[in-house]
């Protein structure tokens, strides 16, 4: 089985987010690095998966070259190898552009299984893995919450309003998985010590036939007009309960016409 | 006026507010027509889309389209935006309606917008980035708009359009058909609306203390027909089931009103509610960054002042 688990470096939501004034990109020095959170729900699956089915756990990733940080951590998790898609051309993609040259990378390292996040905490977009099975052909299982390989096939539960649904897809497969998934291991010091010496190779954009006029800020199929901070809301009424909070907040609801 | 679809959100034949909302968008940029995707429209459905201004309704009947996931419905309005050339598409952004617009964008060569929550004209978005902190006008500059709107981001506001239904057959390739859905597992959540298009939610976090305790939330919430949300915290302990998770990595709401009780309002917490229109918050802990969000704030226990403002409610009803 030979999995690809995609993982986003994201700035730490701890810290603040910025856009860039020049061209409205994300501000990737204004804000510490971290793995977008649920990607790690991605790596502990495919490490689950390798651990149960044998194979390979490649990680790859595309950003700026400080991304290898999140490299590193996965590997330390126990993914095998690395490959870091990492190029300025690609500075400024969009979610089509980000597709496409992922596709492209999938494309010549080859895959059975291709895990990720269900969305990252900058942008949100949630339309990657989605985007990655309509490029690659490949079965779109996401949303899951669980998931099962078998011989050639794989099943998942896929998170919906009402309950989930139980889908069934051949492979290779693109499964996106929410956080309920699974509980991503800590990397141990032996881990940690073993992702040094893992492989990472480096990918610019000629390396995987990725087409310049693709990628980019100027390919970009969407663009940011302008953005402001968000103007702070009006400070509130906050009352100390006396015996009568609710009804006080009762009479809020009222003026509000919500009762 | 230009045609704008609007992939109609239904479920048991019935027509999802969020849908409406949708319509009243569109109605202010164009003439919308809806896409009803699936088996099971009805008169009453029809007639509901045609009250809140659909011109025309396409309708795509066949069951192959809702076996599978997400693909065949990209399929079918990649199919209409080639036939009917549209000024744009608009789809809800829920988890699945956001699927749909990616997928749509790459078979129609067209820039997508996910999460807005208002639209201009020229197609221009708004958007609300980094857990609301940031106001963000945004567009499409290649292709056909595609744009996944947030629910309760337009009031619907009815305005009777012909609503003249057109059948649209669509031919799956196989690779839309590729992953089938086996079995759909329906969970008890009684009658209450679902969580991501609600006009009202009222959640709850680690101040509710226990599973059991999660009734006086509810209780709340029943009073006002509202949603029930729940914080990582209290997902976490097991007291509420995760698919009712409120923050970055559980749902994202936008209703008119939010309601946190018990609720500190960490970052994870705020990423996924802050864009609600007002917003009250019950904590004992007058220092809960929840506060500098609220409209209205109770400092204090949750289990006194949420049962006297549930009480309180239904009396004047």
């Amino acid at each position: 089985m030979n999995i690809v688990v995609c993982v986003k470096q994201v700035p730490d939501t701890a810290t603040e987010r910025k856009l860039r004034s020049d061209d409205n990109t994300l501000d990737r020095d204004a804000a510490d690095g971290v793995v977008n959170e649920l990607d790690e729900y991605a790596v502990e699956e495919a490490l689950k998966i390798k651990e149960a089915q044998g194979g390979e756990v490649t990680v790859l990733t595309m950003g700026p070259g400080k991304a290898t940080d999140t490299i590193r951590k996965a590997l330390a998790m126990g993914a095998d190898k690395a490959v870091h898609l990492s190029d300025d051309a690609l500075h400024g993609s969009d979610a089509l552009s980000t597709s496409y040259a992922m596709a492209q990378v999938l494309k010549k390292i080859g895959f059975d299984l291709v895990i990720l996040g269900s969305e990252s905490t900058d942008a949100r977009t949630g339309v990657l893995a989605a985007m990655l099975a309509e490029r690659l052909g490949a079965s779109q299982l996401t949303l899951a919450n669980k998931v099962e390989v078998g011989q050639g096939a794989i099943t998942i539960q896929r998170l919906t309003d009402y309950g989930y649904d139980l889908v069934e897809a051949p492979l290779p497969a693109v499964v996106s998985v929410v956080e309920k998934i699974n509980e991503p291991r800590y990397p141990s010091f032996k881990g940690i010590m073993a992702a040094k010496k893992k492989p990472v190779e480096t990918l610019a954009i000629g390396d995987a036939s990725i087409d310049a006029a693709q990628v980019g800020l100027a390919a970009a199929w969407s663009e940011v007009v302008d953005f402001a901070a968000a103007p702070p809301r009006a400070a509130g009424t906050i009352v100390k309960d006396e015996g009568d909070g609710g009804e006080k907040a009762a009479d809020f609801l009222a003026s509000k016409k919500f009762i | 006026m230009s045609e704008i679809l609007v992939l109609v959100e239904h479920a048991e034949g019935e027509v999802k507010k969020v849908t409406l909302e949708l319509l009243t968008l569109a109605r202010s940029l164009g003439t919308p027509s809806a896409v009803w995707a699936g088996p099971g429209i009805t008169p009453e459905a029809k007639a509901r889309l045609a009250e809140y201004g659909a011109e025309k309704i396409y309708v795509a009947g066949d069951g192959d389209i809702v076996d599978h996931v997400v693909a065949p419905k990209a399929e079918l309005l990649a199919q209409l935006v080639a036939g009917k050339s549209p000024a744009a598409v608009l789809v809800a952004a829920t988890a699945e309606g956001k699927e749909i617009a990616g997928r749509l964008a790459i078979k129609t060569d067209s820039g997508v917008i996910t999460d807005a929550v208002g639209l201009s004209e020229g197609f221009v978005a708004d958007q609300s980035i980094f857990g609301g902190g940031v106001n963000v006008h945004s567009r499409v500059r290649k292709g056909t708009p595609i744009v996944a709107v947030r629910p309760n981001s337009t009031a619907p506001v009815a305005a009777a359009g012909a609503g003249a239904e057109e059948e649209v057959s669509v031919t799956l390739s196989d690779a839309a058909k590729a992953a089938r859905v086996v079995e759909r597992v329906k969970q008890e959540k009684g009658a209450r609306p679902e969580l991501t298009e609600a006009a009202i939610v009222v959640s709850g976090g680690r101040g509710v203390g226990s599973a059991e305790n999660f009734s006086v939330i509810e209780g709340l919430a029943d009073s006002l027909g509202a949603a029930v949300g729940a914080s990582r915290a209290a997902t976490d302990a097991g007291w509420y089931p995760h698919q009712f998770q409120v923050g970055q990595t559980g749902k994202t709401v936008s209703p008119q009103l939010y309601i946190a009780a018990g609720i500190s309002g960490a970052i994870q917490h705020r990423a996924g509610m802050q864009t609600a229109k007002t917003i009250v918050a019950i904590n004992k802990d007058p220092e809960a960054p929840i506060f500098e969000l609220a409209d209205y704030g109770v400092v204090g226990d949750l289990h006194q002042v949420v049962p006297q403002l549930t009480e309180e409610i239904n009396k004047r009803k």
